[in-house]
């Protein structure tokens, strides 16, 4: 079967040509890809980043933006090598909300 | 101390007429689906690398596999193709997924 990111040749739309700027966040998702794959670290390889955000589902795959994929794949990954728990993950995403909560 | 991770041998010559295998299995693979089953033409090797498909599960990807460039004729591909019958697409396929053409 097909899987949903292989869309080589189906119908898609026109390419959107204008530049656009980066958020901050994406360029700091940008700047982890490069910290964890760097070859002294060899935390994430592209490859798996690829395989994570292939198996995104569908509805989840096509809502996404290019960098909302890459940080899901990104985690998934360090869970996947056991770099974090999905529990320590999870604190910290809770303790960095509050932090952004407080003014 | 380990020896230097040996590279498969090149099956194909540039010219070889080759099929890409009709394969499905799960993973990351670099074969895209719509060119699974065509035949075209070795236009070069490339190389040999590690085959992404285990560095997509943080395996080592030995031996290496050759890589070679395939040149495929539009009008095959695409039925509806309205462009000149002399357009080509090139693909970068891993030697795993090229048989011998029938």
């Amino acid at each position: 079967m097909r899987s949903h990111h292989d869309m080589g040749g189906l119908p898609a739309g026109p390419v959107e040509r204008q530049e656009h700027d980066y958020a901050q966040w994406e360029k700091r998702v940008d700047a982890l890809m490069v910290l964890l794959s760097a070859p002294q670290r060899r935390l994430l390889r592209v490859d798996e980043l690829r395989r994570n955000i292939e198996a995104l589902p569908p509805d989840a795959y096509d809502r996404m933006s290019y960098y909302e994929r890459w940080i899901s794949a990104v985690a998934n990954t360090l869970l996947q090598r056991g770099v974090f728990t999905a529990d320590e993950l999870g604190r910290k995403m809770a303790e960095v909300e509050a932090r952004q909560d407080t003014p | 101390m380990s020896e230097a991770p040996q590279a498969l041998a090149a099956r194909f010559a540039p010219g070889a007429r080759v099929t890409v295998r009709r394969a499905a299995p799960p993973g990351h693979l670099r074969t895209p689906w719509y060119i699974r089953g065509q035949t075209g033409e070795v236009e070069r090797l490339c190389g040999a690398f590690a085959n992404p498909e285990e560095l997509a599960y943080n395996r080592p990807g030995l031996p290496r596999q050759p890589l070679y460039r395939v040149r495929f004729r539009q009008r095959e591909l695409w039925p509806d193709y309205g462009g000149a019958a002399q357009d080509t697409i090139e693909i970068e396929i891993y030697q795993h997924w090229l048989e011998p053409a029938p």
